[in-house]
């Protein structure tokens, strides 16, 4: 098969920008050893001393990055799984997200932390979770979550250029799942940019990491039978891109917001209340939410998994209702 | 602001093993001082409602200053702790600058008013900025430690707390990491007998905070945190140690919280009276004044003449801070991110 996976696509960076600035270091765990999902594999090899196996203390891999980062590296942490990140939840809300604030812009932090997220991969609660509810609210981090390779590529360059933290959420169920050509493929690279994937006149969908992947599937089996969707890829959750959040939503004037995380204070109530708050005048339905139900995590087995998570058949469920109204 | 200047010019001849010459004893002195009148000053400024909140050093000043005399300033990095006062002033910050901090003024070069007073930080003078959240500062010490490791800069990192801080996690990921990667730190603890109001033996099972170095294969020693010299004595060494790459170190400073835990707090409700008044004897400030004179090494006169100078140094400082301009209140936007 043609083209990069999403894996490949962080490694190729990883590797690129590793040889670019030798300020760059990796840190985490298992990354000497290429990582639990490879995206550091032969790494170690190449740049002796730049990829550095941490102890199992996911505070420390983040509140060790914030003073390297502060020094003047950039190091790009990786935590194996989000869901492991909330132990470094203080490290990132209490000290990297102000960083720059609380000294009026004296220091700052280019630092990145890598992590993969979501589920379908039978992970069960502790291997599947969505993280980014708790991280989009700390002004002064940037979230990233991208859907396709390219851009897992342009952005993570972008990310570990910006002199601000980043957290860089990877899909990890579409880590060997699509392909893209990096050569041709350029990707978008600024920080805070969504894409509007696709045009019709219909309805709007927002999505972004598997969401966007299972929403594009669903706009395609909704247009052979007449309805025409816009899929926004959201890519960067903070800051966010309201301009073109907003104009995707004007025409359509119909919008639904998917996730996978769970409902309530997920992260589609944000892109809900935007719309709803300065789109309202362009709305022919009101705004709708598919996420996943109101449990404490996504559970194990396949009939429980698949009925916690959205996918292409409730996405175009749900559009279609929206539709019809 | 490096000493103070009295009649006598005094020679630079060590005095003492570890090269405290009669004028960085005349230096220490001038900081313990310094940190202690300060403190008194500003609380004297928020009893009289001009200053919301003050957390202060009181008792251990001497360890503060004997610590930090024992870094390079400008080169050495430190991840200082909310009563290390006496710590930013030998690395450089000045009377007016610390009533800056306190008012939360628009000049304060630690945070511009952003933060509560005694959060300090200052990338000039490798003053790593610190947060409420205690401990947190010690992953930042050690990554600090690592970087420079990589580029290969021998400087050393001192990274302090109190002896309760130590219970949290990040104490200890941080001397599990700095042990296994032999970094430049030391870690410094102010042993001050209380976490606000739970003594010692509420917030570990050891006598020692010193102790927990073994369990991460790591040198300790515990001084006398009401002696400056002492406390100078262990850490330069320490000191010296990190810097040729010896790795890490704990130093547990035994010192006396003297007062409440801050001007909010009424430790008469947890502290025994008579504890106090035993441990106000050992007074860092009056031990020292009381040794360097009984010592010979410098006449009361000179002592009196730097006592005379601080009162106006810090005096001087209140009343320019009070003058100083507030943050516009639309600051508040600013600096929520670097632009790249
Ligand atoms: C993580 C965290 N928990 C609680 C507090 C509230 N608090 C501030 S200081 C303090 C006691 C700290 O005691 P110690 O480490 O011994 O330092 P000391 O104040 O005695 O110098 C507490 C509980 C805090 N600032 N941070
Ligand atoms: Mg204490």
């Amino acid at each position: 098969m043609p083209g990069a996976t999403v894996i490949e696509a962080v490694r190729v960076t990883l590797e690129e920008v590793m040889g670019q600035d030798d300020r760059v270091f990796i840190i985490g765990e298992d990354v000497e050893a290429g990582g639990v999902f490879r995206a550091t594999e032969g790494l170690a090899a190449k740049y002796p001393g730049r990829v550095i196996d941490s102890p199992l203390a996911e505070s420390s891999i983040i509140g060790i990055s914030v003073g390297a980062a502060h020094y003047g590296m950039k190091p790009v942490a990786e935590i194996q799984f989000a869901d492991f990140i909330h132990a470094g939840f203080d490290q990132l809300c209490s000290e990297a997200s102000r960083w720059c604030y609380r000294t009026r812009g004296e220091a700052h932090l280019p630092m990145v932390v890598r992590t993969p997220w979501g589920g379908g991969v039978h992970g069960g609660q502790h291997h599947s979770q969505s993280i980014e509810a708790y991280y989009t609210h700390l002004p002064g981090l940037k979230v990233i979550a991208p859907s396709f390779p390219a851009d897992y590529r342009s952005l993570l360059k972008a990310a570990i250029a910006d002199p601000n933290p980043v957290l860089f959420l990877e899909h990890k169920r579409t880590y060997r799942m699509v392909r893209q050509d990096l050569a041709t493929e350029p990707g978008e690279s600024r920080i805070g940019r969504a894409r509007v994937t696709r045009r019709g006149d219909d309805l709007t969908i927002y999505a972004y990491g598997l969401m966007l992947h299972e929403s594009l599937a669903a706009a395609e089996t909704l247009s052979r039978d007449g309805i025409e969707c816009t899929v926004v890829d959201l890519l960067t959750l903070l800051p966010l891109d309201l301009e073109t959040i907003l104009e995707a939503a004007r025409a359509p004037g119909k919008v639904l917001v998917v996730h996978e995380d769970t409902l309530t204070g997920g992260f589609g109530g944000e892109i809900a209340a935007l719309v709803a708050e300065h789109a309202f005048e362009y709305l022919d339905a009101p705004v709708r939410r598919l996420a996943a139900p109101d449990v404490p995590a996504m559970p194990y087995h396949h009939n429980l998994e698949s009925f916690f998570m959205p996918d292409r058949e409730k996405i175009a469920r749900a559009a279609r209702e929206l539709a019809a109204y | 602001m490096t000493s103070v200047r009295t009649r006598r010019e005094r020679s630079r001849r060590p005095i003492d093993e570890y090269l405290l010459s009669e004028h960085q004893l005349e230096e220490m002195y001038y900081y313990i001082l310094l940190a202690r009148r300060l403190n008194e000053r500003m609380l004297a400024l928020n009893r009289q409602g001009r200053a919301a909140f003050v957390i202060a050093g009181a008792g251990q000043e001497a360890a503060q200053v004997g610590a930090a005399m024992a870094l390079q300033k400008g080169v050495d990095f430190v991840a200082p702790y909310y009563r290390d006062l006496g710590v930013n002033l030998v690395l450089g910050m000045t009377a007016r600058e610390a009533m800056l901090n306190l008012l939360g003024k628009r000049d304060d070069p630690n945070s511009h008013g952003r933060q509560m007073p005694a959060h300090w930080g200052s990338v000039a003078r490798r003053v790593v900025t610190q947060s409420s959240v205690v401990t947190t500062q010690f992953p930042h010490a050690v990554g600090i430690a690592l970087a420079a490791k990589l580029c290969k800069d021998p400087i050393v990192v001192m990274a302090s707390c109190g002896e309760g801080s130590t219970s949290r996690g990040d104490f200890h990921e941080s001397l599990n990491f700095a042990a296994i990667h032999h970094l430049p730190v030391i870690f410094f603890v102010e042993n001050n007998g209380y976490a606000i109001s739970e003594r010692t033996e509420k917030e570990m099972p050891l006598e020692h905070v010193a102790d927990r170095a073994r369990g991460y294969g790591m040198q300790s020693a515990v001084v006398d945190g009401m002696d400056g010299i002492a406390v100078y004595q262990t850490v330069r060494p320490a000191v010296d140690q990190a810097r040729r790459g010896g790795g890490p170190f704990l130093i547990e400073a035994k010192c006396y919280r003297l007062w409440p835990h801050s001007s909010d707090d009424d430790d008469s409700r947890y502290r025994p009276k008579k504890e106090l008044e035993e441990w106000s004897r050992k007074d860092p400030v009056k031990l020292f004044r009381e040794r360097v004179e009984s010592d010979g090494i410098f006449p009361r006169e000179d002592l009196d003449e730097i006592e005379r100078r601080v009162e106006e140094e810090v005096r001087e400082a209140a009343q320019w801070a009070l003058m100083q301009p507030d943050p516009e209140p639309e600051d508040a936007l600013t600096f929520v991110y670097r632009e790249a």
